[in-house]
């Protein structure tokens, strides 16, 4: 295939030569689908030539990548670290080899790898040598030490257990903030060795009993994969020397095991300091107490209204004692009244009986003064004196008593005369 | 974070799910393993079943298992063809009208309306692709038929979004088998073809023809046979099986439901099994009265007892192309999709309808690379998920506005004169605006055309060669040895000159073709430090 030569007659000063349009094309509905559809409707909708939108479509491509790679920010690498002897790679931060500081323990294998991949690229004894800074591969070797650490779970947790930058040490009194600022940070950390996930976390002052109790009693119970391999003894590879390999086991076994028992141990302080200084654990224990003693108030509700009730029994049974004892007193006191109004009645009749019967002696039987009177006279005045005593009352008696003072004669026998007048006796004297 | 977004393909028979995930494409397997999961329910002891274990219950209990149920969707009772339903439960006609099903949802019967079972089913999905991505899902775009209506394609999202996968668009099915056709890593994606999509499902089979120029896919004309599908291979099998039942035992199987559902469980399994064998064994414990039946199969067998079938397929096609107005030579690739794809005889009469040197058939028989036909439009639905998963709602609303979808399209290729004829550079039915580039060699001071394409489909009548005697009386049995016959045979020429370039050439000259919104053509023609250009 090839384009046939210009014509003889093809005038060189007129490259192009437009002849005729094309078919007057048909409307037709293009399926909206597939990259290419896209790309129509961005051009269509944008209204942006082909070659506007691959510009524009190459330039949104670069920053997308850009942006992608953004998010990786290289940290700073160490000299010393560099210059690391690799035979004692064990002593190197390993996530500081790969850059992963920012991350430890919560980098996942896809970070790993990655970072990996960069440092490699980077560090790489090739490219070292191209730039002529020498066959030195010794943190290279240290890179590919911390990788196989990292993506062996079993050796990455190795490590973990052990990542002196990744502990948080048990917060003193002295620590700044408040009992969750202190603490929460260490059990964030100390959580990473559960082989249980996810790990209940320390909580705010608003937390449920519930909840709290959960968290300690998780805490208690903590399985924890901490391990201590990385610290051990390099066992000397060399099989002439059997006992001295069997001995630095056995070294590295007890050392594991009394590392193992003061990590427990740790824990176990810790959570009891935890426990002690918790302000939701008081909060939980007073309001313990106040529900306990509504508690009580409230178990004890019947017999205290019981008790009330007996209480009310005998206030109205001493209350009626005394009203019955002061109506007694009351009584009392009415009858020795009465029984002195009684005899001081009797005496004042007696008095009045007497003053009467004295007063017809006292005025000498209505005769005149020295006369003797005669017995009869006497004996009849006498008469009709107690006849009308006889049918006297007290009251009267002591009217009539008082109608003979002054005691006169005129008084005496108008009384006396009135008296057996009104009273209806058949006077012997007074007529 | 970008969403996680499904690709649905939501059939009448099967169902599946795919998502593009990290650049890479899965169809997710459900419970049950099954990437083409039956779309049915079925209801016992008060339990929902969904695929594979609703499709076992069609021999227990038909009564309380939903299937084919898909195309009832937004239609009233007296317009749906229930033919397919008569081995599950039947539908019924429901208080406006539309289509419901009666069956026994725990203790009593309930009307249940096809949308409510479309969401209880679409919901099993949903269930099962989260199981399968571990994510939470945010949307899906799903795969319809090209003959679904606005309506029902509305009423589709609109139940999608109930069961928790709201659509992010609905896609027709043959674009999207022809997507994930063409995003396949052997394919040039940016080559100019002419494709038919043929889709032989279970119950039904819908074809489009689609020109695949500059990365659009324009649909040129499309049909639907709703009355043609995979169930017409088993019922071929079903018949011949129960002939055959008839004749060993001397009992009618036809006459008995439950023998029937299990013929037919039956014939599907040999019909799919026939596909990748030439023979078969089956056996069936209890066909009727009591009698099992085994015995086996081949596969020339069962072409012939689905004779009738394979030649409605290839009618099928035929009509397809005739209606595109284009001719069978035009047609760059065939794809067939849907499971019934599978058989081997259905590529074999697709494939005898083409000019093998021009077609290339794409499927599971033919091109070994092929994509499950099961899979195809499930995978174009994800593919198409993963493109919009990063546009809102109004941002694919917008472009699927007619202003952007509707669009001038070339009526006659256009391309340039070469020394042997004319090369192609835009086909016909391109959308406009469109850029192209080709490079041709060339040396010298050289012509640049630009024509429009004439195509012509020449037709030869060929008499045979007169054969030796001897060879006549051997193949008496054939009439057809001495007859003429033709050859048709697709010619290309350069018809209206539209521009004429002259450049300088050293080694070669690359052409740009570009039309734009407003149908402006320019030509640039560039070879080393030349250049030239005009607009037309």
């Amino acid at each position: 295939m090839s384009l046939p030569a210009l014509p003889r007659d093809w005038n060189k000063s007129e490259s192009f030569k437009a002849v005729a349009s094309f078919t007057t094309p048909e409307k037709l509905a293009a399926e909206p689908v597939g990259p290419g559809f896209l790309g129509h409707a961005r051009r269509i909708l944008r209204n942006r030539t082909f070659s506007e939108d691959e510009r524009l479509e190459a330039e949104r491509n670069v920053k997308a990548i850009e942006t992608a790679d953004n998010d990786y920010e290289s940290e700073p690498e160490d000299a010393d670290m560099l210059r690391h002897d690799p035979k004692d790679w064990k002593s190197l931060d390993q996530y500081e080899v790969l850059g992963l500081t920012k991350y430890r323990w919560r980098a996942d294998e896809d970070l790993i790898r990655k970072a990996h991949r960069r440092k490699v690229l980077k560090h790489h004894p090739d490219k070292k040598a191209a730039e002529g800074a020498g066959d030195e591969d010794g943190f290279f070797k240290c890179i590919q030490k911390a990788f196989e650490t990292l993506v062996d779970p079993s050796k990455r947790r190795q490590w973990d257990s052990v990542d002196p930058k990744a502990n948080v040490p048990v917060p003193s009194k002295k620590t700044k903030g408040d009992f969750f600022e202190r603490w929460g940070k260490f059990f964030e950390a100390e959580s990473r060795f559960s082989t249980k996930q996810p790990v209940p976390q320390l909580g705010d002052l608003n937390s449920t009993k519930a909840e709290v109790d959960a968290f300690y009693s998780f805490w208690r119970r903590f399985d924890s994969w901490r391990s201590f391999e990385w610290l051990d003894e390099d066992v000397p590879d060399d099989s002439s020397n059997r006992d001295n390999k069997r001995y630095i086991e056995k070294k590295n076994k007890a050392l594991r095991a009394k590392h193992k028992k003061d990590d427990t141990a740790r824990l176990i302080k810790a959570i009891d300091l935890a426990l002690s200084e918790d302000p939701r654990h008081r909060m939980f224990k007073d309001a313990d107490k106040a529900a306990k003693a509504q508690k009580k108030w409230e178990r004890e509700a019947g017999s205290r209204e019981a008790a009330e009730k007996k209480a009310a029994e005998e206030q109205a049974k001493a209350d009626a004692e005394a009203k019955a004892k002061a109506d007694a007193e009351a009584n009392k006191d009415a009858k020795e009244a009465a029984k002195k109004a009684k005899e001081a009645a009797k005496s004042a009749k007696k008095k009045h009986k007497r003053t009467l019967r004295n007063a017809i002696k006292d005025v000498n039987y209505l005769l005149p003064e020295g006369e003797q009177p005669s017995p009869d006279t006497v004996a009849n005045a006498l008469a009709d004196v107690d006849n009308l005593i006889e049918a006297l009352d007290d009251m009267e008696l002591a009217d009539y008593a008082g109608k003979l003072s002054p005691l006169t004669a005129d008084s005496v026998k108008a009384a006396f005369t009135e008296g057996v007048q009104a009273k209806g006796i058949k006077p012997k004297f007074f007529l | 974070m970008s969403k996680t977004i499904i690709g649905l393909s939501f059939g009448n028979t099967s169902s599946s799910v795919a998502i593009m995930k990290d650049g890479v494409l899965e169809v997710i397997a459900n419970q049950d393993g099954d990437r083409a999961i039956p779309t049915m329910l079925s209801y016992a002891h008060g339990d929902e079943y969904y695929g594979a274990q609703a499709k076992q219950q069609l021999v227990r209990n038909p009564k309380n298992t939903v299937a084919f149920f898909r195309d009832f969707l937004a239609n009233s009772y007296a317009k749906i063809d229930v033919s397919a339903n008569h081995r599950s439960a039947h539908p019924v006609e429901d208080s406006e009208k539309l289509v419901a099903f009666k069956v026994v949802d725990g203790e009593s019967e309930h009307t249940v309306s096809v949308n409510e079972i479309v969401v209880r089913y679409l919901k099993q999905l949903h269930t099962a692709a989260n199981d399968y991505i571990g994510k939470e899902i945010d949307g899906s775009v799903i795969a319809v038929p090209t003959n679904f209506s606005e309506q029902q394609r509305k009423l589709v999202a609109e139940l999608a979004e109930k069961a928790g996968l709201p659509a992010l668009q609905v896609i027709n099915e043959p674009t999207a088998a022809l997507l994930a056709h063409v995003s396949r890593p052997d394919i040039d994606a940016h080559a100019n073809k002419l494709f038919v999509v043929a889709d032989f499902g279970g119950t039904r089979s819908d074809g489009a023809v689609i020109a695949y120029n500059g990365g659009i896919f324009t649909i040129l004309a499309t049909m639907h046979d709703l009355e043609l599908g995979g169930r017409d291979l088993d019922e071929a099998i079903i018949e011949h099986l129960a002939k055959e039942f008839e004749k060993e035992y001397k009992v009618d199987p036809r006459k008995e439901e439950r023998a029937m559902a299990k013929l037919a469980h039956e014939a599907e399994l040999i019909k799919k099994t026939l596909s990748n064998s030439t023979t078969t064994q089956f056996g069936i414990e209890s066909v009727a009265s009591g009698f099992d039946f085994s015995g086996s199969l081949n596969r020339l067998r069962f072409e012939m007892v689905g004779r009738s079938a394979f030649t409605r397929i290839g009618d099928f096609v035929k009509h397809l192309v005739a209606k595109a107005n284009v001719d069978v030579l035009d047609v760059d690739e065939v794809l067939l999709v849907g499971g019934t794809s599978w058989v081997p005889k259905v590529s074999s009469v697709v494939s005898g309808l083409f000019d093998s040197e021009r077609t290339v058939i794409r499927s599971p028989n033919t091109d070994t690379k092929a994509i499950d036909p099961d899979e195809l439009i499930a995978r174009g639905a994800a593919i198409q998920a993963s493109l919009v998963s990063n546009f809102d709602a109004e941002e694919i609303a917008e472009s699927l506005q007619p202003v952007v979808t509707n669009g001038p399209h070339l009526a006659k290729p256009i391309g340039v004169k070469t020394a042997e004829g004319v090369t192609e550079i835009l086909a016909i039915n391109t959308l406009i605006p469109i850029r192209k580039t080709i490079s041709i060699p060339a040396e010298g001071d050289v012509l640049i055309e630009i024509v429009e394409i004439e195509r012509e489909i020449k037709v030869e009548t060929v008499k045979p060669e007169p054969k030796a005697a001897g060879e006549d009386e051997e193949s008496d049995w054939s009439d057809d040895e001495d007859e003429e016959y033709e050859v048709r045979s697709r010619v290309v020429k350069p018809g209206k000159t539209l521009a004429q370039l002259g450049i300088t050439a050293n080694g070669k000259a690359d052409i740009v073709v570009t039309i734009s919104k407003d149908l402006k053509m320019q030509v640039a023609a560039r070879s080393g430090s030349e250049h030239v250009a005009g607009t037309v």
